[in-house]
């Protein structure tokens, strides 16, 4: 197919070369593409975070804290407006999932009242699990506007007063545990 | 503890071939005989296992240091192609018979989306070392599982009366669909 | 073959997944719905256009021996440059497709057609081989996106037409074997009424 002959010094230069210009061409798309690429990731943050807090005006990303718990991290997005704390949405994880890692933001009040939760990430079935999904069901909504020292973020199940979605149960455990994780780490950081 | 969560999941939970939809096309294109589809499955075990093993460095001790994240899809798929290469090299001298029944298929192992993508999915997945090893293997052992089963079925299937239009690929792959959804049933298992 | 024969051939007669049975993983794994099999066809037919372009202009300059690695790094770097593009400038896309773009580069289609066809033929009809194959591509997966969707969702291109589910085991992956099982048949039968 070539003209070049298959010899030592040839083979090692056309490979050279190739991987030469193939390297550099990726270092510059690289280089081009990198803030886009972190502009998007903060986006997609950030819509999730508009979704559970009220109305802010500052930038939550931007004075991110997070916390170590159950060998994850959790991340605290504080939301502002006129100086004032509006909100905290905490990013929130259960390993309990029927397929895996579930990963979710809870919108926390100040006064520790949940406003509202986003799905982030998760594997859950379609049509089961997946009703987690705001855009799937309305499920999500019975935990707007709960105070966990009185609503008790079990299935019903499990003797506590959250509507497991029909048939997966598991699912809804996993959501719950994720919600319970990030109320219970954010009263911790408020009590120090 | 966690080495057997991990054994599990790869080999029945998240069957790479049949929940993954990783490593289809020796799936489709060896499990003609089970003879083949063994051979196969071991060469592909090798080559997963020492694989996910040295891109594992190269991710932990070169990409991520140096900040060349965007390099591992090259260097993961040339290390790969090399391995391809050298397991050639040994089959031939070891076993020339089973050099012989692989065929084109050995060194389409390259292309062979599985061995590629537990490469990335053990870096994904942040699993340290050991971790990444038993994952290539347990993940090559659920490969090897459903390349087998796949060739019994399609043994039967030669045998069967199979209408004109459906003979071959196309009812191997309802077969194949039937087969994942008995893997279904181990959703949940971990 | 003239260039028409050349850019068609990939829709049917020769169709990388409905004929030759190339690129299967990324057919049966990204195929929920029909937007997903188009974007993955898209960005496949993107490398597989720049990957035989390049090799069919280099094609002298590479030692016979070499030249399988060399390929391996130029579609290599054309799958790394999607990646990149496609993160930065279409994130829901990315996230959907995952694990599946990085696997472009072991795409049997590609590596396949590069070796065939772009090593030995020149630059236009190593170009338009590379688009007809990538559009037959692009072509059976929307179909087979949109099969599963239709059935297993409701809902086509993301527009929904039933209230609530579909039958889901056509978007999990038994009904991904399933459906491309009888799309095949009906491919066959196809093609047996054409010659």
């Amino acid at each position: 197919m070539s003209k070049k002959e298959s010899n030592l010094k040839n083979m090692l230069l056309a490979l050279f070369a190739i991987t030469l210009i193939a390297s550099a061409s990726l270092g510059g798309i690289y280089q081009l593409t990198k803030e886009p690429i972190e502009a998007a990731r903060l986006e997609k943050k950030n819509n999730a975070i508009r979704q559970v807090i009220p109305e802010f005006e500052n930038t939550p990303t931007a004075e991110t804290y997070k916390k170590a718990v159950d060998g994850d991290t959790l991340y605290f997005y504080p939301g502002r407006k006129d100086g004032e704390l509006v909100g905290t949405a905490v990013e929130s994880f259960s390993n309990q999932g029927f397929s895996g890692e579930i990963r979710i933001m809870v919108g926390i009040l100040p006064g520790g009242i949940i406003d509202d939760v986003a799905v982030l990430y998760h594997e859950e079935t379609p049509g089961l699990g997946d009703k987690m999904q705001r855009n799937k069901s309305d499920w999500g909504m019975q935990f707007q506007d709960v105070d966990p020292e009185s609503f008790d973020l079990q299935v019903k199940k499990d003797g506590g007063d959250v509507d497991a979605i029909t048939a997966a149960t598991i699912s809804s455990r996993a959501f719950c545990d994720a919600v319970k994780r990030a109320y219970e780490a954010y009263v911790n950081i408020e009590n120090k | 503890m966690e080495y057997i969560i991990i054994i599990i999941s790869a080999i029945f939970v998240n069957n790479i071939v049949l929940n993954k939809f990783l490593g289809i096309c020796p799936f489709i294109g060896v499990s003609g005989k089970i003879e083949t589809s063994i051979g196969m499955s071991g060469a592909v075990l090798f080559v997963m296992t020492i694989a996910t093993l040295v891109t594992y460095l190269i991710q932990n001790y070169v990409l991520i240091p140096f900040g060349i994240g965007f390099m591992q899809t090259i260097t993961f798929i040339l290390v790969i192609a090399s391995l391809v290469q050298l397991v050639e090299i040994i089959l031939k001298k070891v076993s020339p018979s089973l050099y012989q029944a692989l065929g084109i298929f050995l060194p389409l192992i390259t292309t062979n989306c599985a061995v590629l993508g537990v490469a990335i999915m053990a870096g994904q997945q942040d699993l340290n070392l050991m971790e990444s090893i038993v994952f290539a293997i347990a993940n090559s052992i659920g490969f090897g599982l459903a390349l087998i089963t796949f060739a019994g079925l399609r043994e039967h299937l030669e045998l069967a009366d199979v209408p004109a239009a459906m003979k071959g690929v196309p009812v191997a792959f309802v077969v194949a669909g039937l087969l994942a959804m008995a893997f279904m049933g181990f959703a949940g298992l971990v | 073959m003239n260039q028409l024969a050349n850019f068609t051939k990939g829709f049917i007669r020769e169709n990388p997944v409905f004929a030759l049975f190339l690129g299967l993983c990324p057919t049966l794994g990204v195929t929920t719905t029909a937007i997903n099999g188009m974007g993955m066809g898209l960005a496949t037919t993107f490398v597989l256009l720049m990957a035989n372009i390049v090799v069919a202009l280099i094609k002298d300059f590479i030692p016979d021996k070499v030249r399988i690695p060399s390929f391996i790094v130029i579609i290599a770097s054309f799958v790394t440059i999607v990646e990149l593009t496609m993160q930065a400038y279409l994130p829901s896309l990315f996230d959907a497709l995952g694990l599946f773009i990085p696997l472009i580069v072991v795409n049997c289609l590609v590596l396949g057609r590069a070796e065939a066809f772009a090593s030995k033929n020149n630059l236009l009809s190593s170009a338009i081989d590379g688009l007809g194959m990538g559009l037959g591509f692009t072509f059976a997966l929307t179909l087979l996106g949109a099969v599963r969707e239709i059935l297993g969702s409701g809902s086509i291109f993301g527009l929904k037409f039933i209230e609530g589910d579909g039958i889901l085991i056509f978007v999990l992956s038994p009904g991904a074997f399933i459906a491309l099982g009888y799309l095949i048949m009906i491919m066959n039968k196809f093609k047996k009424k054409e010659a």
